[in-house]
């Protein structure tokens, strides 16, 4: 697939879901303790969420690395705007900024 | 991979920061937390913090370094 193919397929994504997580494995079955994290801090904030699998899809992994200028999984998107991985989620949350940011975009 | 050899590519890309610890969390050279002080992060959302650290150990991530756990943190003084 052509990277601009590809970055269309996530922009599409994460503009028809409020909230998207791009992660190894599932939410009902993460595959890495990074992605279960950022699954376990949603679930407890009770916000549904879409989860994508990117961990046996090499194409997607390198489409999200290059559209978020970011390396790694998970990738959490909030209304199309990436927010960060695991560990800016889990600060922000202890902070209380994530609760923050989610009522502010209406996904709380 | 060398904590201190990480914490080496971290102070020269960030070479202001106050604070660059490494540890291998696990003991199996594949998983690591970083910590960073620097002023450079301030003004800078925590994205960008954390993508001025990945610059600095790009080549090495998912290659020597399976996990890279990081903390920025802004140092005002």
């Amino acid at each position: 697939m052509m990277q601009s193919a590809m970055f269309e397929r996530i922009e599409k994504e994460i503009m028809a879901n409020d909230v998207v997580l791009y992660m190894k494995g599932t939410a009902a079955f993460p595959k890495c303790n990074f992605s279960a994290s950022v699954v376990q801090i949603l679930s407890k904030l009770g916000i549904r969420f879409r989860d994508v699998n990117a961990m046996d899809d090499s194409e997607l992994r390198r489409g999200l690395s290059d559209f978020a200028n970011w390396p790694t999984l998970p990738q959490l998107y909030v209304k199309g705007e990436f927010i960060g991985g695991a560990d800016i989620v889990r600060e922000m949350y202890e902070a209380g900024e994530l609760q923050a940011l989610l009522e502010d975009r209406g996904v709380a | 991979m060398d904590t201190k050899t990480i914490e080496s590519f971290i102070l020269e890309a960030i070479p202001d920061a106050s604070l660059v610890r490494v540890e291998d969390v696990r003991g199996d050279g594949a998983h690591y937390t970083a910590t960073i002080a620097s002023p450079s992060f301030a003004g800078k959302t925590r994205v960008e913090q954390h993508r001025m650290v990945h610059a600095a150990v790009k080549e090495k991530i998912g290659d020597k370094i399976h996990a890279l756990s990081i903390q920025t943190i802004v140092d005002g003084t």
